[in-house]
């Protein structure tokens, strides 16, 4: 059965998409993913979907599902490397793709989740929910 | 009687073509070398093409070769920037000259008349072919300079490392919005930079609809992991954006593109520090 | 508008495995068409959506794909039909909840708004026939 590969990055993990997600691909992402959130108790998912060329609702569906459950493992997700016609495409089909953070590339997406871990270290007096 | 107009038409060519030419030249409607031989080809071509059948139907097949001839001569003209008299009389002296050379040669009246008719239908289908090839010609003129100006009014400054602008100017409608969304998120790819300043000082007004194209637009640019800031914001836009009950929360929107670049710093956490100077 | 075809293709919806090749046929209708990397990726996407909801929906069914030409522009065609348990109310499901984000389910507001004509019958029982139709600079 066709799994796809999550690397470990310190405290992130980093899934690249490269093929087309089906019912059971896109299934066992999720188990394995938040499997692996758990095992190495990752504070951070950065989901690398530049050579994905179509974004539907079903995808989109698993993008959100990713996020929502890796919030509530304490991780963050971040999506990156979005293409432009995905982009534009996602907001004239009209999916929110709540809880969802995007980068531009890797790097940036990192940095972005280093510095919400920094904000949420020395936050941790505060008893504000995080809206992002 | 049909065969009549049809013979005469083939001993004179040379007639109708000499008080053609003339009478293009009187109208200003000529149009150099070029013409001459065009001319000729069509008066060759169309006596061609008339037999005892296609005398009688404009629509007939025998005109095909005329007809795709006189097709390109029109898109050319339309294309040169010929006026629409210029073009419609190219036909209209063809036929004025076809009508005097029978007037001449046929003697009897309802002979004359009805060669008249027929000739008249075969030459107003042909002027009404060269007037919808004309314009669509000139569409075709339209069209390209349409695609011109997109381009060149929807141009993405890069102000700074990681910060690009984007002034539009003139009205945003759908088209123009998908432009605008293309060009700026690529710009935000090659330059990866992580703000982008959409400044719409230049657009003369906002209704719900442009309200819409610029929440896509901002949607779209965070999905790829950049924010968007709108500067440029006139009172009078404002006023309407509450009037209207458009709800701008979630984006940014200052009211010049020096304030939103300000913003843009803070966000970046950049600080601009005047240096001293060294005595 | 008399609307010429210039080529005509059906392929037959069983699993879930016949999505990702009906795609790339689409994908390569589009490109030929001329489209741009946008109008492809928005004609592609409408074909998922409409894809999926015949499979989940419509138990399955056939999509034809056709070169069409309005006379100014090349542009594809897509028809969607399934004989499946049919929508009871067509109005409610192209309803638009754009703002709230959400719909029946189907998904079809949002992808109306991705191609230029969009065609919808359906009767209770009988099945359900989506056409779309994208234009090349649509």
């Amino acid at each position: 059965m066709d799994r796809i590969p999550i690397l470990k990055m310190g405290d992130f993990l980093l899934v690249t998409i490269q093929v087309d997600l089906y019912d059971q691909l896109a299934e066992n992402l999720e188990t394995d993913l938040i499997n692996s959130v758990k095992k190495h108790s990752s504070k951070g998912v950065l989901i690398d979907i530049s050579a994905v060329s179509i974004i539907d609702s079903f995808m989109g569906r698993i993008l959100g599902n990713i996020a929502i459950m890796s919030k509530i493992m304490d991780a963050q997700t971040v999506v990156v490397g979005m293409q432009p016609a995905v982009a534009i495409t996602l907001v004239e089909l009209g999916l929110p793709l709540n809880g969802v953070i995007s980068a531009l590339n890797v790097e940036k997406g990192m940095d972005l989740l280093r510095a919400k871990m920094y904000n949420s270290e020395t936050a941790e007096q505060d008893d504000d929910i995080d809206l992002e | 009687m049909a065969n009549q107009s049809i013979t005469i038409l083939k001993t004179k060519k040379k007639e109708v073509l000499k008080l053609w030419t003339s009478t293009l030249s009187s109208v200003g409607a000529a149009d150099g070398l070029t013409e001459e031989n065009e001319s000729e080809e069509v008066v060759a071509l169309l006596i061609e093409a008339l037999n005892d059948k296609s005398i009688a139907d404009p629509n007939a097949q025998e005109f095909e070769k005329i007809n795709d001839l006189l097709i390109g001569i029109s898109i050319s003209r339309g294309k040169r920037g010929f006026s629409p008299r210029e073009n419609a009389n190219y036909i209209l002296s063809l036929k004025e000259s076809i009508l005097k050379v029978l007037s001449t040669e046929i003697k009897d009246a309802s002979a004359l008349y009805e060669s008249n008719t027929q000739l008249s239908s075969i030459l107003d289908n042909m002027a009404i072919l060269t007037f919808e090839s004309y314009m669509k010609g000139r569409e075709d003129v339209i069209m390209r300079q349409t695609d011109e100006i997109s381009e060149i009014s929807t141009p993405v400054i890069r102000v700074w490392d990681g910060i690009v602008a984007l002034p539009i100017i003139g009205t945003l409608d759908s088209s123009r919005t998908q432009i605008v969304m293309e060009n700026l998120l690529q710009q935000i790819v090659e330059t990866e930079s992580s703000i982008a300043i959409l400044d719409i000082s230049g657009v003369p007004a906002v209704d719900s609809l442009v309200a819409q194209h610029l929440i896509k637009t901002v949607s779209a640019t965070r999905l790829m992991g950049a924010e968007c800031i709108i500067s440029g914001i006139r009172p009078e836009i404002a006023q309407t954006v509450v009037h209207l009950g458009i709800d701008l929360t979630g984006i940014i929107t200052k009211a010049s593109l020096a304030s939103a670049l300000q913003t843009a710093f803070d966000m970046l956490r950049l600080t601009v520090v005047k240096r001293k100077v060294t005595v | 508008m008399t609307i010429s075809i210039s080529n005509k293709e059906e392929i037959q919806i069983i699993r879930e495995q016949d999505v990702v090749p009906l795609r790339n046929r689409v994908k390569d209708y589009a490109v030929k068409a001329g489209m741009s990397i946008l109008n492809q990726t928005k004609v592609i996407t409408a074909t998922s959506e409409l894809v999926r909801n015949l499979l989940k929906y419509g138990g399955g069914g056939k999509v034809v794909i056709e070169a069409v030409n309005n006379g100014r522009e090349n542009g594809i065609r897509i028809t969607f039909i399934d004989k499946g348990p049919g929508i009871a109310d067509i109005s409610l499901a192209m309803k638009d909840g754009y703002s709230t984000g959400k719909s029946l389910g189907l998904g079809l507001p949002g992808t109306k708004r991705l191609v230029n004509e969009f065609a919808i019958e359906s009767e209770p029982g009988k099945g359900t026939t989506v056409a779309i139709t994208k234009w090349k600079n649509g």
